[in-house]
């Protein structure tokens, strides 16, 4: 199924009120706001004719103009061979995204990622902690404002 | 031909001195230690195989810092591996020699200006002996400062022993950078 299938049998089956975004190029991609996103997962993931089994990645994306943050998460049936891409966004200073670790474990790493580069914290995340910089690192790195501390543990950056 | 050359003619025994005897030891066995962080590691492996062949200069990796002579800092040192490098370091027997690999250790290489997470040369944090450049460097670079490295361990005297770790006041020798 194409993105507009899926969506369109969502919102038949479940009635729900997506739309997805056409995209000029590469994937087009459904938008679904925070407080349902762990239900649309689950959804697309147990759906006889859907069966999201994989998620491929898990994306986190900072909108310096809007002031928010987001998610991307590519997903894949290797069931039914089709693909989806779904977003969400959440303000910058309240970036609280439900986890989908239970869902798919492989949103493990890659939501410890997102929180450590972009800084989204993902509720209900079994351990939320930096996956690539050290645990005492200031800022999140991917950030289009980071600025760069000066010295970490008494050695210069080099800034 | 003196008395002693006469006298020992005939049998397996060579007269040195102490130093050259100690030196020659050190530089013919400079095993390393077995460890290597980016692409420059894979270069360093490739010297070590049978092509290039590590082991001709008595160079072999070893498991353990405690059992190692030489640490080869082959690539990419993050702020986080910092404190790792220097811990390592530390746990090596002295008389312990560095051999910074490639552009990366030597001063940050490609991330020297927007690498937020690179320490900016493997020197600021630990006492380097032969700096190899190169992005990687060659396994005949590698090569190349191993033999300088032993160039240096010949030169040394144990009337006056190296000073690494402390900050020496004693005049320093400058680190060798191989052409």
């Amino acid at each position: 199924m194409t993105t507009e299938e899926i969506t369109e049998y969502l919102n038949r089956e479940y009635g729900g009120n997506l739309d997805p975004t056409y995209a000029e190029a590469g994937d087009s991609w459904i938008t679904v706001s925070p407080s349902v996103l762990r239900e649309v997962a689950k959804t697309l993931r147990d759906d006889k004719n859907l069966q999201f089994n994989n998620l491929m990645c898990l994306s986190g994306i900072h909108y310096q103009k809007e002031n928010e943050l987001g998610v991307a998460y590519h997903l894949h049936s290797t069931i039914h061979d089709h693909k989806l891409v779904m977003k969400v966004r959440v303000p910058e200073d309240n970036p609280v995204v439900p986890s989908v670790e239970s869902l798919w474990k492989t949103a493990n790493w890659h939501e410890r990622e997102a929180y450590d580069l972009v800084g989204i914290t993902f509720r209900g995340h079994p351990g939320l902690l930096r996956i690539l910089t050290p645990q005492d690192w200031e800022g999140h790195p991917l950030r289009k404002d980071y600025e760069q501390q000066e010295s970490y543990r008494n050695v210069s950056t080099g800034i | 031909m003196g008395l002693l050359d006469k006298k020992y003619h005939d049998s397996n025994i060579i007269i040195v001195s102490l130093e050259s005897a100690l030196n020659w030891a050190r530089k013919s066995s400079l095993w390393y230690e077995q460890f290597g962080l980016a692409c420059c590691a894979i270069e360093m492996m490739a010297t070590a195989a049978s092509d290039y062949d590590f082991d001709r200069f008595g160079i072999i990796p070893r498991s353990s810092p405690r059992q190692a002579d030489v640490m080869i800092v082959a690539g990419t040192v993050t702020m986080k591996m910092a404190s790792r490098i220097e811990r390592l370091y530390e746990q090596m027997s002295e008389p312990r020699y560095v051999i910074s690999m490639g552009s990366c250790s030597n001063s940050g290489g490609p991330y020297w200006e927007h690498g937020y997470h690179v320490l900016k040369g493997v020197d600021k944090v630990i006492p380097v002996d032969v700096y190899v450049p190169g992005c990687p460097p060659r396994p005949e670079a590698l090569l190349e400062g191993f033999l300088k490295l032993q160039e240096r361990i010949s030169n040394e005297t144990i009337i006056e022993p190296r000073e690494t770790e402390q900050e020496s006041t004693e005049e320093e020798k400058e680190p060798i950078e191989v052409e």
